[in-house]
Formats: structure tokens, sequence, C-alpha cells
């Protein structure tokens, strides 16, 4: 390219960035070439900084028990809406029919007008009298008019138990395709890398739910199959790029190319991701208390996926290459 | 400027259009009558408000009554043949034969095989000669698991219709469940008493005389059925075990007036054969009392004044005007052939409907500006033909919406929001890899070629990957879920389509023009 002044070909230039370098190109950069992090150097750290934090979001699912949405337990759910903030108290106070005994109250809005009233378990609430029961005490103590029944749910025994069953199965079925596929697209330790990030993104989103408190229903499976299908992009970014390295620096050992690997698409992955973790916070904070949980899934799925693809399947890929080597 | 970059230029306008010319009846209301298209986008029951209701098919309780059906045949060919027999009784699902002459062993077996097809032997070692058990043939069996649940399907189908609501939704899920959705329904009450009701008919004679017994200790052959509850008050019947008719053989059934007291009434119509078995029936039945009961409680039990031999009668049972409607309704349509049990009722209020598309535009339209801007503050020229590419995408991934008549939900609406998230993925991938090629010092035509090429490998794998988490999606949830699991794939190709082809012609276009100096990326 030669150092004319023609106009730029597409679309009107930024301001300040027109200055034709001859040879010299200047773009806006968030990572700018030639950036070297030691990423695999840090990887047991990180490995064992990951593993930790599955291990506790574990622990506080198996102690504190996951808020299990009535998909999966069965049970009666009516969400209500007053038009103007009531206090919680108020509407727990109402729930006086003695099946109600064991009805939990949540505050879902961000005005305090809102809440979800569930009686949990197929056997205690999984029957409309219950919802009946709910709609007749509101309507004893609060005014009629002043609030809004939204929805009411009621999900019996069966349907919970195959769904928890069938849930796992589906994000396993989808694990297991990704590591096949990526493993057929490269090799057999790719795909392998690729499994184990997506189970440690999986892992760690199920852990964050439990901590959060979130309520874990059918979206949210939803939400975590598409984390799962999501967090391989950066994989495929990361190890398609490993794999060009490979031919082209045949001297190098396999840490230094997946270093320079890294690097080299470190901004892409940033802003792949980047963009999605945007609008998943726009559905985060504007869309409302339906899909809550699915987006707290999403977004923290996709900021755990972007990091394991760095993190978690590229040390596997190593790990299993010094195998190898070995034998 | 190649053909080529002209006619796929073509496409995409040709593209766009289309999807404009479906979308605008979902948007302009009501469309000018003269536009081609007039299907708006199909809302789901989350965002139009509604009710949605899964019901279980029992279909062990189905193949129970077949073989309870075979069973009082079996004992009527018995009675009329006079064999005397000591018990005939269903053991699960054995027919158990205690015959009080063994010498019609031999004569029983031979009418079995001749007149119950769907019966099988069921050899005892341990029977005395004058014992005899029956089952059902496996391959009836079999028979009924298949098409239980479609008969039900059938019934249900036609309950709904003639209960007037605007476009139900009567589905099979699986191979005993039916999705019933009811738009617009926020008091489903009424809805649920229609659909769940089995609406078996039987005729049944009042017992009398001293074999009757009393309601705490009934005679044999006598059973306690409960009748209709009225004014708080339930009387109980002892009608005689025998079923002498059933309502299978009604071809009609409407709402009568009653006389001034008695409410509403339902008239029925027999066919050929129930009105040939009626009129024996009620011939010699003159005076005593006719039980029509209806699953399992006394609707009525009038006392039989003259042999009915018109094939025509009717059913007074105190009702008001819907009762009456919804009962001929049922009776009409035919009795289900298992129980259905309810195990899923879901209820969206039309306030929360108009709130969640709010919410789901809201975030819709604050995340694909943040995006927007963000490609264009990084990427400038080319951020210009990723977003054109991505307003090109939500048009032709929201147009399939209205061209396919897809069922919009609201994890659905998240989903268009996320593949705006996701398209620019190939864009970025691209520009990315130009900016590289660029950097080795290729001249931008070479760079943008090189950029496409290269890119493409993790532009596929990528896609083809969500792709496959979205089809197990969709095989593993239902409703709105599902909605999401559709939105995800559709919205993979359209961002190809767009996000990689689509601006790929603009670039094709651009560098065929004149030799292009700079490319902005």
């Amino acid at each position: 390219m030669k150092g004319d002044s023609s106009p730029m070909a597409t679309s009107r230039p930024a301001r300040g960035a027109e200055t034709p370098a001859p040879v010299q190109h200047r773009f806006f950069e968030l990572i700018p070439p030639g950036t070297r992090i030691d990423f695999v150097g840090l990887r047991f750290k990180m490995l064992l900084l990951s593993w930790t934090t599955i291990a506790v979001g574990l622990a506080w699912a198996y102690v504190g028990g996951i808020n299990w949405g009535i998909d999966f337990v069965g049970g009666t759910m009516v969400h209500v809406k007053f038009a103007a903030p009531t206090p919680i108290g108020d509407v727990r106070a109402a729930l006086l029919k003695p099946e109600l005994g064991e009805a939990l109250v949540q505050d879902v809005g961000r005005a305090g007008n809102e809440f979800q009233i569930r009686v949990r378990g197929a056997e205690k609430g999984g029957s409309s009298s219950v919802s009946d029961a709910i709609k007749a005490d509101l309507r004893e103590k609060f005014v009629e008019g002043t609030y809004d029944v939204l929805r009411v749910e009621t999900v019996g025994p069966k349907v919970g138990k195959d769904l928890g069953r069938s849930a796992t199965l589906a994000v396993l079925a989808a694990t297991l395709v990704m590591g096949v596929y990526i493993a057929l697209r490269f090799e057999l330790r790719f795909g392998v890398g690729a499994a184990i990030a997506l189970l440690h993104d999986v892992l760690m989103t199920f852990g964050a739910l439990a901590i959060a408190r979130m309520e874990f229903d059918l979206t949210t499976v939803a939400a975590l199959l598409t984390v799962v299908g999501y967090s391989v992009h950066d994989t495929v970014i990361v190890s398609d790029r490993i794999r060009e390295n490979m031919k082209k620096m045949r001297r190098e050992s396999l840490a230094t190319i997946m270093n320079i690997s890294i690097n080299e698409t470190l901004s892409r992955t940033l802003i792949t991701s980047g963009t999605a973790i945007l609008v998943t916070a726009a559905l985060f904070v504007l869309g409302g208390p339906v899909i809550h949980s699915f987006a707290f899934a999403l977004l923290v799925g996709f900021i755990v996926g972007t990091y394991s693809s760095i993190y978690v399947a590229s040390p596997v890929v190593l790990y299993l290459e010094g195998r190898q080597a070995r034998r | 400027m190649s053909r080529s970059v002209l006619t796929r230029g073509a496409l995409y306008v040709a593209l766009a259009v289309a999807a404009l010319v479906f979308l605008v009846p979902s948007f302009v209301r009501p469309a000018p009558a003269f536009w081609p298209w007039r299907q708006p986008i199909r809302l789901g029951l989350d965002l139009q408000g509604g009710t949605h209701l899964l019901y279980g098919v029992d279909i062990d309780q189905a193949i129970d009554n077949t073989v309870d059906r075979q069973l009082q045949e079996l004992e009527r060919v018995l009675r009329e043949e006079q064999i005397g027999a000591a018990s005939v009784e269903r053991k699960g699902r054995t027919i158990q034969l205690q015959l009080a002459n063994k010498d019609k062993r031999a004569q029983v077996e031979e009418l079995v095989k001749d007149r119950f097809p769907n019966l099988v032997a069921v050899p005892e070692p341990d029977a005395e000669a004058g014992d005899l058990a029956y089952t059902l043939e496996p391959r009836e069996v079999q028979r009924l698991r298949d098409n239980v649940q479609e008969q039900a399907l059938k019934i249900i189908r036609n309950r709904i219709d003639q209960f007037g609501v605007a476009e139900p939704t009567v589905q099979a899920q699986g191979s005993d469940e039916i999705v019933v959705q009811l738009p617009g329904i926020q008091d489903p009450q009424r809805a649920k008493e229609l659909i769940g009701r089995t609406a078996l008919l039987e005729f049944k004679l009042v017992a009398r005389g001293p074999e009757a017994g009393t309601i705490d200790h009934p005679g044999p052959n006598v059973q306690v059925v409960p009748g209709k509850s009225e004014k708080g008050r339930r009387t109980s019947y002892l009608l005689e075990r025998r079923t002498l008719m059933t309502g299978d053989v009604l071809t009609d059934a409407s709402v009568g007036q009653g006389a001034a007291t008695e409410g509403m009434v339902v008239n029925f119509v027999l066919d050929a054969r129930g009105t040939k078995e009626f009129g024996e029936i009620t011939s010699a039945n003159v005076g005593r009392q006719l039980a029509i009961v209806l699953d399992g409680v006394v609707e009525s039990a009038p006392v039989i004044e003259d042999p009915i031999t018109g094939g025509r009668g009717l059913i007074r049972g105190h009702f008001d005007f819907t009762e009456a409607q919804d009962l001929a309704n049922v009776l009409r349509n035919g009795a289900l052939p298992a129980p259905l049990k309810l195990i899923e009722e879901r209820t969206v209020g039309p306030s929360l409907g108009q709130d969640s598309i709010r919410k789901g535009v809201l975030s819709f339209v604050v995340g694909s500006t943040l995006v927007v801007l963000f490609m264009l503050v990084y990427y400038r020229g080319g951020g210009v033909i990723a977003d054109g590419a991505l307003l090109l995408n939500v048009l032709l991934l929201v147009g399939a919406f209205a061209a396919f008549g897809f069922t919009l939900s609201l994890p659905g609406i998240a989903g268009i929001v996320l593949t705006i998230g996701m398209a620019v993925d190939a864009n970025v991938l691209i520009l990315e890899r130009i900016r590289e090629e660029l950097r080795l010092g290729k001249t931008p035509r070479a760079a943008i070629e090189a950029g496409y090429e290269r890119a493409w490998y993790a532009i596929r794998d990528s896609n083809v990957t969500t792709f496959c988490s979205g089809l197990i999606l969709f095989q593993f949830g239902s409703g709105p879920v599902r909605g999401f699991a559709v939105t995800l794939c559709l919205g993979i190709l359209t961002s190809l389509a767009t996000g990689v082809f689509g601006t790929r012609v603009v670039y094709d276009f651009l560098t065929s023009r004149r030799r292009l100096a700079t490319v902005s990326v």
C-alpha cells in the first residue's frame, strides 16, 4: 500500500483517525498486537482457583439447597403485583390457610410491589386448590383492585421427577456432542479439553445460582444449554489459532504456541464474548422477573465460559500432550 | 462490477422486502386491505395471557376398563346361553370364571373363541375343571396403548372446539400426555371441568325389594352409588351392578328447557342399536327406576312410565344453562377412553404478558444499541457494514417468525436479544483477521479476501456447536423453552446469511468498483 491520500473507501472515517499512515495501520484496539501474557504459566494457580470455586459452589448448593422452581419439585406458584409498594411481611401474614403453612414469599420486582408466593412439593402444593386458597387469602387481606394476580402455575409430582433427569441428560449430551465435534474438527485432546471446560462452566454457573438463591427452573436449564453451546465459541477460536500456529511454528513447544495463540486471539475472544455479555446484561437488568434467573445463568455462564476457554481447555490439552510425550 | 455481486445484492434486497411484507400485519393494525399477508406473529401464552393445561392420559386405566367391558359382555353372553357361572370377576387384568357346571367348560371355551377375539386363555396349573381364566390379547393391549392418547386427543379437541375459545391448541406430547392451550382464558375452572370429565354415561336399574339390602349392607350384585348433591344434600342410590347400556350409543345431545322448577335438561338421541336396546330395557322394566349414571354419580333416576322406543331420552339434573351446555357437549363427543389427570396448570394474566413484551422490547433496544455503538466505535467502517447486517438479521429473524407461523414467547424474545450479541461474533472474527492481514502488509483487497477465508473455519465450527445445543434444547424443552431453542437456531442461520455472506457482498461491491487504497476496519 502506497501512501496516497485517497479517501477511505468505506464509510466516513472516525474523527481524529484519518491521517493515512503509509505502512502503519491504526486501529482502535483493546489488546495491542504483540501482547504476551503468560497464560500457560498461570495454569496451575488458575486450576486451583477454578475448582476451589466450583467446590465452594457445590458445597453451598448441598448445604443451603437449591432454590428449586416448581417445574422441578412440583407445587404451586402465584405471582402477584400490588398497585403500591407493600411490605413483604403483610403478604406473608395474609396467608393463613393451614395448607399454606409452608408458603414461601419472595420479592421479585425492584419496586417492592411484586411477589411470588410458592408452595413447594407436589403432594402439598400440586393441586389447584392451593392456588385457590392463596387467592382467597389475598382477597381477604387486601382490597380487591389494589393487586393483580399475574401468573398462577401448578405442577404435579410426575413432571418434576422426569424433568430433573432429562435436564441432566440434556446438559451432559450437549457437552458430549460439543466435545465430539471439536475432537473431529481438531484433535481428540482438544475435544477432551473443550468438554472439560464446558463441564467447568456448567458447574460454576450451577454454584452461582445456588449462592445467589436464584430460582432454578426450566428456563435456567435452557440457559445452561445455551452456555454449553456458546462457550465453545471461544474454545474454537483459540483451538483454531493453535492449530494454525502449530503448522507455522514447528520448532516451538506446544506451551509456547499456546501462549502465543491465546494472546493473538485475546482481543477477539474478549470482544465476541463481550457483546454477548452486553446483551445478556441488558436482559438481566431490564428483562423482568420472569426471565431473571435465565438471564443470570446466561450472564454468569458467558463470563465463566470466556475464562474457561483460556484457563481450562488449553491446560487440559497441554496435560494430555505431556502424557503423550512421556509415553 | 461482476454480475455475481449484483445477483447476490438483489437477493438480499428481495429477502428484506419479503420480511417487511410478512411483518407489516404484526405492527400495522389493521393491515391495509390489499396487503398480501394477513397473519401477524403468533404470541405465546406467556405474552398474550391465557391458560396452559397439561394432562396425563391414564392408559393403564383404559386397559382395565377394556377388561371390565369384556367381562360384562362375557357375563351377558353366558346369561343368554344359559350357562350358569358361580362367579365372574376381574383380578388385575385377568377375568376369572367359575362355572357352576364343569361339563359346560368346552362350550364356554368355544364361545369365547368365537365371540371374543380379544381374549386369550390364561393357563392356570392349579385350577379346577370348572375354572377358566382369560386375559386381553397382547396385540389388543398394544393397540390400546397406541390409540388411547389419540382418541382422547380427538375427543378433547371436539369438546374444546364447541366450548368456544379463540384459537385453542390441543396437542399430543410424548406418548401419554396432552397439552391444551387456551389463549385469553384467565379462569380455567369451567374449561378444566369440561376437559377432565371422562363422561362415561351408564344406565343402571335402581335395586328394589329385599335383594337390594341397605346402604350399609348392600345385597349381592348391588352397589351404592352417590347421587348429585343438591342444596348441600347428597343422596345415595342402591343400583344393580349390571350396566344395561352405555353412552356410546348416543348420536347427539342438546340443551332443552325443562319444566318450571327443574331448570335445563339435556336431550339425547340414540343410534339404531341404542334405540333397540333402550326399547327393550324400558319395555321390560316399566314401573322401575332407571338411574342415569355419569362418571360414577347418579344424575337422575326417573321412573320408567312407558316403553321408550323412539330412541330419544332426556336427563333431568336441575342444571343451569352452562352446566347443561357442557354436559351436552361431553355427551355428544363421547366418553374418554381413559381418565385424564391434570399434571400442570399455568395461567398468565394479560397484564403480565403486556409487561413482558414491554420489558423484552426494552432489553432488545438497549442491548442492540450497545452492540451497534460498540461495533461503530471499534471498527468504524467495518462496524457500519456489520451493523447494517445486524439490522437485516433482525428483520429476517422476526420476519421468519411471521412467515412460518412460529410462536414467539418471552424466552424467544430473549433469544432474539441474544442473537444480536452472538451475530456480530462472525464480523468480529472477520474484521480482526482483516486487521491482522493488513498489519502483515497486504493490500485491502487481499486482506479482505484472506480475512473471510481464514475466519470461516472458526465461524463455521462455533455456529455448528451452538446450533447443536439448540437442537438438544428443542428436544428437551416444551412451550416457551422450545420457543427459545427455535429462535436460537433460526438466529444462527440468519446471522450466517447476513453477517458472513451479506457483508461479503458489500465488500465485494466496494473492491470491485475501483482499486481500494484503504479499508476502514
